[in-house]
């Protein structure tokens, strides 16, 4: 789909007319990120981080085959195959560093897509099928990364894969038997690596089949933005390129300077130095944390332990999920019609709180499982889950919003008298 | 473009030349540049790693090894063959003119100054690869008593020259040098 005037692919020279015919995939690039998508006129830099988030996922994918051509999953070796990509394999250290690195800033780029969404409420019709598909996605990197993580086979990996699969055994009556089907045996050992090493090498192309569904959701209304207006004529839009690939790529340029910052002077910042001690089954480190990327839900999966009813553990596992799942339901949580934060005076002061809230989870998540850490994070909990269930509904049908602009045209020149159709765009409905 | 207005961006100057030109073409230039120079470690580390690398040398004690015995050792993940060549041999090896030969070498070119009896060659037939036999007791030596290649049936002479069959050149001496009863290959 496109709006009307979006520029059709024109080939000019003799061999991409013959491509066109056969196989028309330059037509496709041109029609998702080339001239022939009108986006938005007034796209801030928030809405970088998609292109951003699919420049880490190929990252991910190219520094990952890499070092799966060096990497043994066998219990026996891969610790010291590691080593070996560290020390022996040429340029291995950088190849390692990066894809442990581009793990973080995949999921930096992602919390900052999320809440991008959150704000300007991007999972309202018509972008629900976009919204549930990202869901999805965040779903499977986080067990890509969960799984990546194990592949080392240091403490951290060992005992992380522990408490995980570990998490399997609170559900009823199958829970053990799940357990240990998951691992293949009673701790992990041998027969898990090698399937999370399988897993892992699959997962991200899973997820990349996903990103073409969401781009796919996404081309159907065509991109939101911050005024959460719709587009309705040729003035409020301008061709993806060259204006956002030019502004996406200045934003990619950001991103890698921070991204190159951690990668060549501080590789090890947000890793543990526990994993750099080979697994060892009888030994559990002192701090069992995950990755910070997994904090938030990590506090609200520890911050049950009271049993009611079902025992304490389960309850934390159900929480755990849910605090994700709970973003399936939010085109249908939230149902005010207006969607931009700016235009809810409102919902925009709970949204930050709601950021607030979250950055004390990410504070909490990599805390000692001891008070006052324990009590703030049930608190912490408990306003999530607030928020999306009570607050957002009950906002959604109290609130006053602030007039919204006619067009993106007025919103940005002021009136659609500046705009160079005048008042002879048409509105589409 | 529909939105383009007159701004000092979009002015052009007397030889046709934008600002923004010049811009778009750094910018472009600089992420190229950037983005080949990912090639090189991508490539690079497809290659030996440092400890395949620190493999790359092979000693041997060779004090006991007699005349008409041999050695198999390994270098480089391939087999060598070390003979200790009887008297018989290297008469036989010098007994041929050289420039007859398919790849013209004489045994003195193959053999280390004062080692002439030490006769140190890759156990790779240069046909395609395969293991000659002729090194262990008893094997098929071939017609000119050296190495024999069963894949494709290559002959090579006392001198481990080629002398009969498809491989185009002699066995490959390796780099290597003896030190008292020392070999080192590499």
């Amino acid at each position: 789909m496109s709006f009307p005037w979006a520029k059709q692919y024109e080939p000019t020279n003799p061999v991409a007319k013959f491509f066109d015919e056969k196989l028309p995939l330059p037509r496709l690039v041109y029609n998702a990120v080339g001239a022939g998508y009108p986006v938005p006129r007034n796209l801030s830099y928030m809405w970088n981080f998609g292109v951003l988030a699919g420049f880490c996922l190929v990252l991910q994918i190219v520094t990952g085959v890499v070092l799966a051509m060096h990497y043994a999953a066998n219990d026996a070796v891969a610790f010291n195959s590691v080593e070996h990509i560290m020390r022996d394999v040429n340029w291995g250290w950088a190849m390692r560093y990066a894809h442990a690195n581009g793990a973080s800033a995949f999921f930096v780029v992602i919390y900052l897509h999320i809440f991008r969404g959150f704000f300007y409420s991007s999972y309202k019709a018509p972008r629900e099928m976009i919204w549930l598909i990202g869901v999805v996605i965040f779903l499977l990197m986080m067990a890509t990364a969960f799984m990546g993580y194990v592949l080392p086979w240091g403490q951290m990996s060992f005992w992380g894969a522990k408490v995980i699969t570990g998490l399997f055994g609170a559900i009823p009556l199958v829970g053990e038997s799940l357990q240990v089907w998951l691992l293949g045996g009673y701790a992990p050992d041998n027969a898990a690596l090698n399937r999370f090493f399988s897993l892992h090498f699959l997962l991200p192309f899973v997820i990349a089949g996903c990103v073409i569904l969401h781009i796919w959701a996404l081309h159907i209304p065509g991109s939101s933005n911050p005024t959460g207006v719709e587009v309705k004529s040729e003035s409020d839009t301008v061709p993806f390129h060259p204006y956002y690939t030019a502004k996406d790529g200045f934003g990619l340029g950001v991103f890698l300077l921070i991204y190159c910052a951690f990668v060549f002077f501080m590789p090890n910042a947000l890793g543990h130095p526990d994993n750099y001690i080979p697994a060892n089954p009888l030994s559990t480190p002192a701090h069992i944390v995950p990755e910070w990327y997994f904090w938030p839900f990590y506090a609200i999966l520890r911050a049950f332990t009271f049993d009611f009813i079902l025992p304490a553990k389960l309850w934390g596992v159900l929480a755990m999920f849910a605090a994700i799942l709970v973003w399936f339901f939010l085109p249908w949580l939230d149902k005010s019609p207006v969607r931009s934060g700016s235009y809810r005076p409102l919902f925009r002061i709970f949204f930050w709180v709601l950021v607030v809230d979250m950055l004390i989870l990410f504070w909490l998540g990599g805390a000692a499982a001891e008070e006052p850490y324990v009590m703030f994070s049930q608190l912490a909990t408990a306003y999530y889950f607030l928020h999306f269930l009570v607050i957002l509904p009950i906002i959604s049908s109290i609130e006053k919003p602030k007039p919204l602009p006619f067009s993106i045209t007025e919103a940005v020149l002021g009136s659609d008298e500046k705009s160079v159709l005048k008042n002879k765009s048409e509105p589409t409905a | 473009m529909a939105t383009t207005t007159d701004t000092a961006d979009t002015v052009v100057a007397e030889d046709g030349v934008r600002r923004r030109d010049f811009i778009e073409i750094a910018a472009v230039s600089a992420a190229g540049v950037g983005g080949l120079f990912t090639v090189i470690p991508l490539v690079s580390q497809m290659a030996p790693s440092k400890d395949v690398l620190a493999e790359s040398t092979t000693e041997l004690d060779i004090s006991a090894l007699e005349p008409g015995q041999s050695i198999k050792a390994v270098f480089r993940k391939q087999p060598v063959f070390i003979r200790n060549l009887t008297q018989r041999e290297i008469d036989e090896a010098n007994a041929v003119d050289a420039a007859t030969l398919r790849d013209a070498q004489t045994l003195a070119e193959r053999t280390l100054e004062g080692h002439e009896n030490i006769l140190v060659v890759m156990g790779v037939c240069t046909h395609l690869g395969c293991v000659p036999l002729g090194a262990a007791e008893g094997e098929n030596k071939g017609e000119f008593g050296g190495y024999f290649c069963p894949c494709h049936g290559s002959h090579y002479d006392t001198a481990a020259r080629i002398r009969k069959g498809p491989a185009p050149t002699n066995l490959e001496v390796p780099e290597y040098s003896i030190t008292d009863t020392t070999l080192v290959i590499g």
